[in-house]
Order: C-alpha cells, then sequence, then structure tokens
C-alpha cells in the first residue's frame, strides 16, 4: 500500500474498533477481546480485499466470510455497518429482542451475513463445503474467507475441515487463525497448549504463513501472497493479542466477555471511545 | 398411486442399490445434487456414485461432523446434497452440526441414515440407534420418513431432493427386505397410507416391521380380530387427518416402530389421541430403556419383543381390556 492507502486503511480500521467499543459500552457487555483483534483483519477484507456489493447482499459473485468464532459478531457488524450494508445506528440494537443483529452471526437475520455460526469449529466445515461448491461450478474468482479463534483449534471439527480444505487444495478458501494466545478461561497454553499452529497447520497441508494481525500493510500482503497460490490450501495466523489496540483492554486478564459494570471499566471504555473519536476526526480531515 | 405387493414374501433389490440408482438418475437430471459419503461408500453403494458422477460425489473420509457442515455449506450455493452415514452416526454423532449448520442457518441436508434400529445386526450396539426417530423429530420443520422397502426409499429420495431447505431424514436398511409395495408405487409425503381396511383394532407402523405386522394380522383375522393397517412411513409430518378419520369407531390403537417409543411413531399418536380427546387406550411397541446388541436380525427382534407373535400377544391383551 502507498501511503494514502496506509492511510485510509487505518482510519477504517479505528472507525471499525470505535464501533465496536461504542456498540459494547451501549448494551452494557459483550465479548471485547476477540472482536478488538480481528479489528484490521475486518478492515483490510472490507476495506481492501473483499468482493462485494453492499446494496446486493447476495450478488451472486461476491466473495464469502465465514466468521467460524462467531462470538466475535460485533467486529463483522461494525466492518458490515462501515461498508454501507446496513445503518450505523443498528450497531446499538445488538443482542436487543427482534434485532438483526444476534451475538453470534445469522444469515438470515443480517444483511452481509453468509453463513450462520457460534457454536465453534462448525463454520470451518461450512466454508469448506462453500469453497468446494465454488470450485466446482467453476466460479474461479471467488474467495470465501474463514476466521477462526486459536481458543477454536480445540474443537476436532476443524481439524476435520482443515484435513478437507488441504485434501481438496481449495485454495480458495483463505483460511485465519486469530492467535490471540487466549480464550475464554485463561491462556490458550494454560487451557490446553496449542503447541505451534504454523507448524500443525503446515503439517495439515497448507501453506501457510504468519504475520502481525495489528499491521493492515502485513494482512493485506500475506492475503496478496497466498492469492497466488492455486494448488494448495491456504492459511494465515495473525499474532494478534485478545483486546487488541486498547491497551488497558488487552491487559485486562478476562476480557473474552466484558460487563462495563465497575467504574475503571467504563472509565476505560470511555477514555478509548475518545481517543479513537480523535484519531477518526484527525483522520477525517 | 401405491399398488401393495402381491406377495409379502417376495424379497425386493437390496434397498441401498435401489437409492444409489435413484441418485445416479437424479444426478442425471440436474448437475446440483451431490452425494456426500463418509468413508462407507462400499458398505453403501455411494462409491458407485463416485464412478459413475465424480463431480456430483463429495468423500469425507471419516468425519461426520464434517460432512454435515460441507453439506450445508454447498447448499449455500445451490447443491442439493444428500450425506450417508450409517443411522446413528446421521442422528447422534453428527447432530448438532445438523441442527445448527443445517436446521438453524436454514441450509439444506438431506441424510440417508442406513441400517435403523435392530437393521445394525451384527454390527451391533456401537452402530445401533433407536433414538434417531426421535432426535430427527425434534429439529424444526424436519422431514423423517422411515421406508419400509426399496420402491418407498427410491421414492423417498426423488421426493427430498424437490426440497431446497430444511433436514430431510431417511432411514432405511440397506439389505433387500420383505415386499411391502409393487415398483412404480408413488406415495404422497406426510400422508400415511392405509395398507390393510379393518373395524377392530388399528395398527400404526412404519419401516422394518410392516411385513411383520402383516403377517400378525393374518392371525389376528383368523381369530377374529379385524385389524386395519396404516404405513405411517412419513413419521413427521405425521398424517394426523388420517389418524382422526380412521380412529373413530376403533376399539385400540396399536403403534409399532423400529425405534425407541419416546419421541417416536407412538408418541405422535399418544399425542394426537390425548389433544383430541379420543378415549382410546393405545399400547406403544419398540424400544424403551435398551441399547443395541449384536445379533442377526431374527434373533434381534426376539430379543426386543418385536415378532409377529409379539404383536399378537399384545393385540390380543389390548382388545380384551376392551
Amino acid at each position: 500500500m502507498n501511503q494514502e492507502e496506509l492511510k485510509k486503511i487505518k482510519l477504517f480500521s479505528a472507525r471499525i474498533r470505535l464501533d465496536v467499543l461504542k456498540m459494547l459500552t451501549h448494551i452494557g457487555y459483550g465479548h471485547l477481546g476477540g472482536s478488538m483483534s480481528i479489528v484490521e483483519l475486518m478492515s483490510v477484507l472490507y476495506g481492501r480485499q473483499l468482493r462485494f456489493d453492499p446494496q446486493n447482499p447476495k450478488w451472486e459473485d461476491r466473495d464469502m466470510v465465514v466468521l467460524s468464532k462467531g462470538h466475535s459478531g460485533p467486529a463483522w457488524y461494525s466492518a458490515l455497518a462501515e461498508s454501507g450494508f446496513f445503518d450505523k445506528e443498528v450497531l446499538y440494537t445488538l443482542n436487543a429482542g427482534g434485532t438483526i443483529l444476534p451475538s453470534h452471526p445469522d444469515r438470515n437475520l443480517t444483511p452481509g451475513v453468509d453463513m450462520t455460526t457460534g457454536s465453534l469449529g462448525q463454520g470451518t466445515s461450512a466454508a469448506a463445503g462453500i469453497a468446494l461448491a465454488m470450485k466446482r461450478l467453476h466460479q474461479n474468482d471467488r474467495y470465501v474467507y474463514l476466521i477462526c479463534g486459536d481458543g477454536e483449534l480445540n474443537e476436532g471439527q476443524c481439524w476435520e475441515a482443515f484435513s478437507f480444505i488441504a485434501h481438496y487444495k481449495l485454495n480458495n478458501c483463505i483460511v485465519f487463525i486469530d492467535e490471540n494466545k487466549r480464550q475464554l478461561d485463561g491462556y490458550t497454553k494454560d487451557i490446553i497448549d496449542p503447541q505451534d499452529i504454523k507448524a500443525k497447520m503446515e503439517s495439515f497441508g497448507f501453506h501457510t504463513l504468519r504475520v502481525k494481525g495489528d499491521e493492515e500493510q502485513c494482512i493485506d500482503d500475506a492475503i496478496n501472497e497466498v492469492k497466488k497460490i492455486k494448488d494448495q490450501a491456504v492459511c494465515i495466523v495473525l499474532d494478534t493479542v485478545k483486546g487488541q489496540g486498547v491497551e488497558y483492554f488487552e491487559n485486562l486478564e478476562k476480557n473474552h466477555s466484558v460487563k462495563f459494570t465497575t467504574d475503571e471499566l467504563k472509565q476505560a471504555a470511555d477514555e478509548a471511545i475518545a481517543k479513537l473519536e480523535e484519531t477518526v476526526a484527525k483522520g477525517e480531515q | 398411486m401405491f399398488k401393495l405387493a402381491h406377495d409379502h414374501n417376495e424379497k425386493t433389490k437390496p434397498i441401498n442399490e435401489t437409492v444409489v440408482k435413484a441418485l445416479q438418475d437424479e444426478m442425471d437430471k440436474d448437475p446440483m445434487v451431490v452425494a456426500l459419503e463418509a468413508d462407507l461408500g462400499d458398505a453403501s453403494g455411494f462409491s458407485k456414485i463416485r464412478a459413475s458422477h465424480p463431480q456430483q460425489f463429495v468423500e469425507v473420509g471419516i468425519a461426520e461432523a464434517n460432512m454435515a457442515g460441507v453439506a450445508a455449506g454447498m447448499s449455500l450455493l445451490g447443491y442439493r446434497p444428500f450425506m450417508h452415514t450409517f443411522s446413528p452416526f446421521a442422528a447422534r454423532r453428527c447432530y448438532d452440526q445438523i441442527y445448527l449448520s443445517g436446521a438453524y442457518a436454514h441450509a439444506l441436508i438431506n441424510i440417508y441414515g442406513s441400517d435403523p434400529g435392530f437393521c445394525a445386526a451384527t454390527n451391533g450396539g456401537t452402530h445401533t440407534t433407536f433414538e434417531d426417530v426421535g432426535l430427527m423429530r425434534l429439529i424444526p420443520h424436519s422431514i423423517v420418513v422411515d421406508a419400509c422397502d426399496d420402491t418407498q426409499a427410491d421414492w423417498t429420495v426423488r421426493e427430498f431432493l424437490k426440497l431446497t431447505e430444511g433436514i430431510h431424514y431417511l432411514r432405511a436398511n440397506r439389505k433387500a427386505v420383505r415386499k411391502i409395495y409393487e415398483e412404480g408405487s408413488t406415495f404422497v409425503l406426510g400422508k400415511g397410507n392405509i395398507i390393510k381396511e379393518g373395524q377392530d383394532l388399528l395398527i400404526v407402523a412404519a419401516g422394518q416391521l410392516l411385513a411383520d405386522v402383516l403377517d400378525a394380522t393374518e392371525v389376528l383375522e383368523e381369530k377374529g380380530i379385524s385389524v386395519e393397517v396404516i404405513d405411517m412411513f412419513t413419521i413427521k409430518p405425521l398424517d394426523y387427518e388420517l389418524l382422526l378419520q380412521e380412529i373413530p369407531g376403533k376399539k385400540a390403537i396399536l403403534t409399532i416402530e423400529n425405534a425407541s417409543i419416546y419421541g417416536g411413531l407412538g408418541s405422535e399418536v399418544n399425542r394426537v389421541v390425548a389433544e383430541k380427546g379420543l378415549g382410546i387406550k393405545v399400547k406403544n411397541i419398540g424400544l424403551e430403556e435398551q441399547f443395541g446388541q449384536v445379533g442377526p436380525v431374527d434373533y434381534l427382534k426376539k430379543a426386543y419383543h418385536l415378532t409377529k407373535e409379539d404383536f399378537i400377544e399384545k393385540a390380543e391383551e389390548l382388545l380384551k381390556g376392551e
């Protein structure tokens, strides 16, 4: 990316992150950590890589996204809103009764959501099926972007799907693993040690890259690199921090699901929001 | 229109072969029909589809959860998937995937769950399910069919492939069985078939026990008991209308299934009788607190009290009280 493009994408990331924080503080709780760690990824996908039409969410030539780590829906919704799939005001209806924005993405409720996820591990197989279908239908310009968590890799189904994707050389299924090193109950290495995720994916037959997950340039470059691979499964492991982008939340020990009940938490959120609003305002000048 | 077989002792072709041929035929007509298999292709006959329609066949290996998810994913792009595995692996092992990635997501998965109930035979208890009917019924908007022979299985495959959303579960034996219907018979999804008229006792059954039920009714008729038999092959949605039409005037109802009576065909008949206050006794024959076990089918039918003699005994018992 040139300077101008980088500036633009960083502004997009700031907007998405701001939306996530505003959305979750508005309802008073939410899956903060894992939403924050995929902000830059969402920014690059919707800001640079994805083929989509917000006026026609079901456009047959669109790329598809499967957020297998569905609890990070807020990050996806923010990206979708910022991309024009629906009004930003709708973000504040997260989890409300009758909302089109449920906590875990639902393809039958939200424009721009292609697959329903939330029960960890299941999105991987759906993405595999989508990718295989695209290949069999000779839709050679389409991609499906599969986003998994590192804690999610505890689920055996992920490895069934990865084996399948590798066996069928579904290079059109770009697999992202958000390696934010934590899950609900603590650090992934203390829950069930994931060992070396990049090495695992390589041994499962994937051409695998591991990049900084908070650097839009690195993510964008990685996607462009894996798109050159035609005869092998591909994976990008994102080196991220759970709660990424706001130091207080990165350091918050239990940040998978946060309830903004204490003064300290509310203050930290308010400060982060103020800072991001400033960044966005400056960027728009 | 259905026509009953002239001789219920005549054997059909192996049901799995018929299912495969039906799928191949439908695949010839439509490239969007796809079969999925979890390394049981030689057992189901789906290996023939791999040879005949390689672009419409997907081998997933021994990974049923993945198979269900892949099927759902493919359906999002317009494919109409038909997955096979043994009935317990379909119903229990990848239930959540069928439920969420399939039903809840409003995707489409057709399922051939083979060798249900005692049909697992020498594969034994680990390969047996009696609860598949109940489990599949519990999925909102699902369709559950228990096919009694190859003609009914063939028709069901084609009927399922007309549908574009939801979970459609076909339980059927793989082997050749005693013929119930003449080849070419057609049915109506959700409509039960009266396969024998009668006045005293109503038997509602489906699947692999129908032939034994017909044997039992022959004996009961000789004993002066007039029996009506309904093949309620679509267990969900059940033909409530037919029941409300046929129950009045009967002395008692016997439901018979190669499945658990908890949440199966019988339980749904009970519900109709109770809800409509039909004031008639119902006896559910099937499995209760039992696991599967190894053995040839005849042995298992005896062990689980699912023989013609058991049906006769229960029928007489039931009517004695009336």
